[in-house]
């Protein structure tokens, strides 16, 4: 038995070698090929139109960059939760999935420059307690706290100190929560933001955290109707520095590019013409 | 591989543990009655009984278990009659919700198993157990049952481990078993391949404990063993008749 033992854990141990070397580091250039990640289940940012096409804000922008960068680009789809591990493994090159540019994904990967910035913020039913909730302070920024802000902070401790918040795993947004939150909510995570809001509305939370970015639209249709933001403005500090292109640290040539291609974009206003498109107001990242 | 992370987050894992073995047991143990239930049903010989146990296993076998758990869990939270109703309390919960989509699956499956054990038994036993006097319901719990399970063993192994397996699919309606709390940690540190290999070996542990216990069980209920056994009982008997 012993003996099996050892034996199948060599084979796990070679399976798994395979499994995590990472794709070779090389030289991007023009013509060259390169393959972005994206959720498809976060709209506006990224999602899955009615005929499995992936469509938003993200899909044309990575249209528009590869224009710039004058390389050949392919769109594909990557669950959330191994988004990041499976470009280590080399599946694609890049990613650009409403991903905040925070310290702790450093470790693990690279960035471009911020490409979007939005501010992160709480929704409830219509029908909570919650509802009218607001802080004297409506912007929250969490790199450097004044007094203000600090009331602000306690404010929504207090507001929700014993319920039950929903929140996408593997998000800045769980990391506020559980960084200031956590001692005094119960923090519900979901593997995507729309099964999140499914239990919203069935009253499992008593709230939900996620970006302005993808409530604003969500509240103004249909499907949002019963919602309503509350409390503030979040940006900073667990929030990161705004939305860029994650991509290998092996790969310092492909940053690059997009970073050139990133801030051109910019100059010429087209990144603020996508984004006012997709979010309705502008939350296109600034130099 | 980073094999610094497997002291830091075994333990963490470990601790999903009882969830699992929680969810696991109570959904086949009320899962257990619900088939023999049904299975009692199936073989009853009666047309609208045996229609319905048939359209319900079509149902239960033939749809994913996680579409069910989604149904279950997501599906009645969309309509505010069920949020009303006395079930909700019950339904709110993902516990509850994952218990009662595991139950009536693994019922489904079980039911099919202890039939297939029930139409093994002799017919010919069934008629004996009838000249002897014997009513229907002293007939199934002396004769046709016990022999029933013995033959449903083996495939009642089956369907226990893979309902321990199938718990794993309840951290996609936020329950933290063992493979929630991988998927939590997974999400802090990016490391997937690490925390599954630590998950998967806590499930072949607990699989391999499971496996044995069947096992034994197996041999003890074996008809040979139980003959074995009967013999020395009489043979002690009879020696100690000399004396």
């Amino acid at each position: 038995m012993k003996k099996t033992l050892t034996t199948l854990a060599a084979v796990a141990a070679l399976a798994v070698a395979g499994i995590a070397a990472d794709a070779s580091a090389k030289e991007w250039a023009k013509g060259a090929k390169v393959k972005i990640a994206t959720e498809g289940a976060y709209a506006p940012w990224n999602a899955t139109d009615s005929s499995g096409k992936l469509v938003g804000f993200e899909v044309d922008l990575a249209a528009d960059l590869c224009k710039r960068m004058e390389v050949e680009c392919e769109v594909v789809q990557q669950a959330w939760e191994g988004i990041i591990p499976a470009l280590q493994a080399g599946k694609y090159d890049a990613i650009m999935a409403g991903m905040s540019i925070t310290a702790k994904r450093k470790e693990v990967i690279d960035f471009s420059r911020s490409y979007a910035q939005t501010p992160a913020i709480f929704v409830v039913t219509k029908a909570s307690k919650s509802a009218g909730f607001k802080t004297e302070a409506e912007r929250l920024g969490l790199d450097e706290v004044d007094a203000a802000e600090k009331k602000a902070i306690d404010a929504v401790i207090g507001e929700f100190k014993g319920k039950t918040i929903g929140v996408q795993i593997s998000t800045t947004h769980e990391n506020f929560l559980r960084e200031y939150l956590g001692k005094d909510v119960t923090v519900k995570t979901y593997d995507t933001q729309e099964n999140l809001d499914l239990d919203l509305q069935a009253g499992r939370v008593d709230a939900a955290l996620a970006s302005a970015s993808y409530w604003v639209p969500l509240l103004s249709s249909d499907k949002g109707k019963d919602m309503v933001m509350v409390g503030p403005h979040m940006t900073g500090g667990p929030f990161g520095a705004g939305v860029g292109a994650g991509i290998r640290k092996d790969d310092p040539s492909l940053t690059a590019m997009f970073d050139k291609a990133i801030n051109a974009a910019i100059d010429d206003g087209s990144l603020e013409k996508l984004a006012v498109k997709w979010f309705g107001f502008d939350a296109s990242a600034k130099k | 591989m980073r094999f610094e992370l497997f002291p830091e987050y075994f333990p963490q894992l470990l601790a999903g543990v009882p969830m699992t073995l929680q969810l696991a047991a109570l959904s086949l143990f009320l899962g257990f009655f619900l088939a023999v239930l049904l299975a009692v049903l199936r073989t009853s010989g009666i047309a609208p009984l045996v229609g319905f146990v048939k359209v319900y296993v079509y149902v239960f076998r033939g749809t994913p278990l996680l579409v069910q758990i989604f149904l279950i869990y997501y599906g009645t939270g969309q309509f505010d009659l069920i949020k009303q109703s006395f079930l909700w309390p019950v339904l709110r919960e993902a516990y509850w919700c994952a218990i009662i989509a595991m139950t009536l699956n693994t019922g489904a499956y079980t039911s099919e198993i202890i039939r297939g054990g029930i139409e093994s038994v002799a017919w010919g036993q069934v008629e004996a157990a009838k000249a002897c006097g014997m009513n229907a319901w002293l007939r199934f719990r002396r004769v046709v049952f016990p022999q029933a399970i013995r033959q449903a063993l083996p495939g009642y192994g089956n369907e226990i481990i893979l309902m321990v397996k199938a718990t794993s699919l309840a951290s996609t309606i936020t329950l933290l078993e063992v493979t929630g709390i991988a998927r939590k940690i997974i999400s802090q540190t990016y490391a997937p391949v690490e925390l599954f290999v630590m998950a998967g070996a806590i499930y072949l542990t607990i699989v391999f404990t499971i496996t044995r216990i069947v096992d034994l069980i197996e041999k003890r209920l074996s008809p040979e063993r139980a003959a074995a056994r009967g013999a020395k009982a009489t043979a002690e008997r009879d020696l100690a008749s000399v004396h």
